[in-house]
């Protein structure tokens, strides 16, 4: 299922794209991937303003919220997200990670990095740092399964 | 006051007399904010050496109807990623226009928006008459506005075009249901959607029509979708002009030039095997970039080459209209027109039980019971079905079933099955 249905007590992820960004295979990979590690995943989809953004976050209090964005505007996207959720009463310590393809070029920014860091997200993934990803994931204690 | 060019072909007029001809028709996707940039992309079409239409495809803010936006970006020479055509005056698209759309070069105006209405008005108002989308296509994948809103905005949008055709234009509208998230749908709802959406935009009054359908993962699925269309449209849309237009793969490209050639003239063979009358090309830079206007020339040339080689070759073994993928688009399409005879009601009614059900679509009015898979032959089929109204299949989820390592290979199978042939 890719939509709101969930059990406890495994841990929940939610998974979104950034409000600019109308891709969705990145996200049904991170559903999948998140899946696989024993999550329920609540997957909210493309083009998500801030405000729902927030809604859905209040709403289902995911252990974990996984923005993913591969249109290039995720770096500026992602600053706005994390202002807005950090502002929100009741979200100050929702654990927050982004990762995708944030950058129109294609190597890694470090000072855009920094910057989503001191916003308020708890780590960026590069696109290809899945393996970064686990690690955090596992750290944290939200790994369900083998 | 605007002086209006209405010197173009009617469309669907266009590609029937190519059809007849025995040439396919070749298109390329293409759109600039700069009026003289996307003047020169559609003189370049135009001359290309092959039966071609030009696009003129718009900007993603005219595309969200946030022309402010388009505006903005115009007066201060910020880059657009298309045409601006609501946001521009009206005489620069005169004067774009003007000595390049003629009798033998119609224009068809590509947007992706669920919310239609001003570009139709804009248009309309400029004497283009051809145009794509639809409810469901240009809703369910790239917005989150609620189905019902964009079935609304798309009956509207429809009625102003088929209005224009009093003032004696011949509005074509195209279907982009065939083309539903661009890979891993498979060609039974494909066929069904672009189905639908042609009997949606008949009963708004639009008379000539595409049907569309995209290259999936195997050659002869394709061609029994295509023919499978052509069925369909014949049972369905029998005082309506109509041809099907065949998109090049959308999903991820082949990197190799040779790999992303192989795969476009495979295209442009099922085209012709299975009747297609048009096709939408895409370039050897595909993998990579936005295509250069020069690309876009050599793909439609090399296009034109691939379907006029395959025309040559004596009839083979076309694949038979009486397939799996007829039945289940045949089912489908039955089970929606059996709710409500107004498609325009029984689309989003049939979303919300399920009997339409598109797999790997996030749109919350998708109900996101259905998955596919890509089988040992490298056909697409159904893992599990839903609530779809077809029984080849099973309808729950294994579980377990797909892991994300699995979709990262059906995501990239055809790029690595052309890629490896080259």
């Amino acid at each position: 299922m890719f939509h709101d249905e969930i059990t406890r007590p495994r841990p929940i992820s939610l998974v979104s794209s950034t409000v600019s960004d109308s891709h969705t295979w990145n996200l049904i990979f991170m559903q999948l991937f998140l899946e696989e590690m024993g999550h329920e995943v609540v997957n909210i989809g493309s083009c998500v303003p801030l405000e729902l953004f927030s809604r859905k976050c209040l709403e289902h209090r995911p252990d974990l919220v996984v923005v993913s964005s591969v249109n290039g505007h995720g770096f500026n996207d992602a600053l706005e997200l994390a202002r807005h959720v950090r502002g929100v009463p009741g979200l100050g310590d929702l654990l927050m990670v982004v990762g995708g393809k944030l950058g129109v070029e294609g190597t890694r920014d470090v000072g855009f990095t920094r910057r989503l860091l001191q916003e308020g997200f708890d780590a960026v993934f590069g696109e290809d740092d899945l393996v970064g990803f686990r690690s955090f994931v596992s750290e944290r204690g939200l790994r369900a399964v083998s | 006051m605007t002086s209006v060019v209405r010197t173009g072909a009617p469309f669907g007029d266009f590609v029937a007399a190519a059809e007849r001809s025995g040439r396919l028709v070749v298109q390329p996707r293409m759109g600039f904010g700069d009026v003289e940039r996307m003047r020169h992309g559609l003189a370049r079409t135009k001359e290309a050496d092959a039966v071609t239409v030009g696009t003129l495809t718009l900007d993603s803010y005219t595309r969200i109807g946030d022309h402010a936006a388009a505006a903005r970006a115009l007066a201060e020479g910020v880059g657009l990623n298309g045409y601006p055509i609501v946001a521009r005056p009206d005489d620069d698209t005169v004067r774009l226009l003007d000595g390049v759309r003629s009798e033998d070069f119609p224009v068809q105006v590509r947007h992706g928006s669920s919310r239609p209405q001003d570009i139709f008005r804009t248009l309309t108002r400029l004497g283009l008459e051809a145009t794509e989308g639809g409810p469901v296509s240009y809703c369910l994948p790239y917005s989150r506005t609620p189905l019902r809103e964009a079935v609304d905005c798309w009956v509207e949008g429809t009625e102003i075009l088929a209005e224009s055709g009093a003032d004696g234009t011949h509005p074509h509208l195209e279907s982009f249901g065939g083309c539903m998230l661009g890979q891993l749908c498979p060609p039974g709802l494909l066929v069904a959607i672009s189905l639908l959406e042609g009997i949606f935009f008949r009963q708004h009054g639009v008379r000539s029509l595409s049907l569309s359908y995209a290259q999936q993962t195997h050659p002869r699925q394709d061609e029994e979708a295509v023919l499978a269309l052509r069925r369909l449209a014949r049972e369905h849309l029998p005082d309506t002009q109509w041809h099907v237009v065949l998109y090049a793969y959308m999903g991820v490209y082949p990197r190799t030039p040779r790999g992303a050639s192989l795969l476009m003239e495979q295209a442009a063979r099922t085209a012709v095997r299975a009747g297609a009358a048009r096709l939408i090309v895409k370039t050897r830079a595909e993998a990579f970039r936005i295509p250069t206007v020069e690309e876009n020339v050599e793909a439609l040339e090399n296009a034109a080459r691939a379907a006029a080689r395959q025309r040559a070759l004596p009839p083979s073994d076309t694949a038979s209209s009486d397939s799996e993928t007829y039945a289940e688009a045949k089912a489908l399409v039955e089970a929606v027109l059996d709710l409500d005879g107004d498609v325009g009601r029984s689309l989003p009614e049939a979303f919300d039980r399920g009997l339409l059900d598109v797999p790997f679509c996030l749109h919350p009015d998708n109900r996101g019971r259905t998955r596919s898979y890509i089988d040992g032959d490298g056909r697409l089929r159904w893992s599990t079905t839903g609530d779809l109204p077809i029984t080849n299949g099973p309808t729950r989820l294994p579980r377990g079933g797909l892991t994300a390592d699995a979709l990262l290979r059906m995501l990239h199978h055809v790029e690595r099955h052309y890629d490896t042939a080259a």
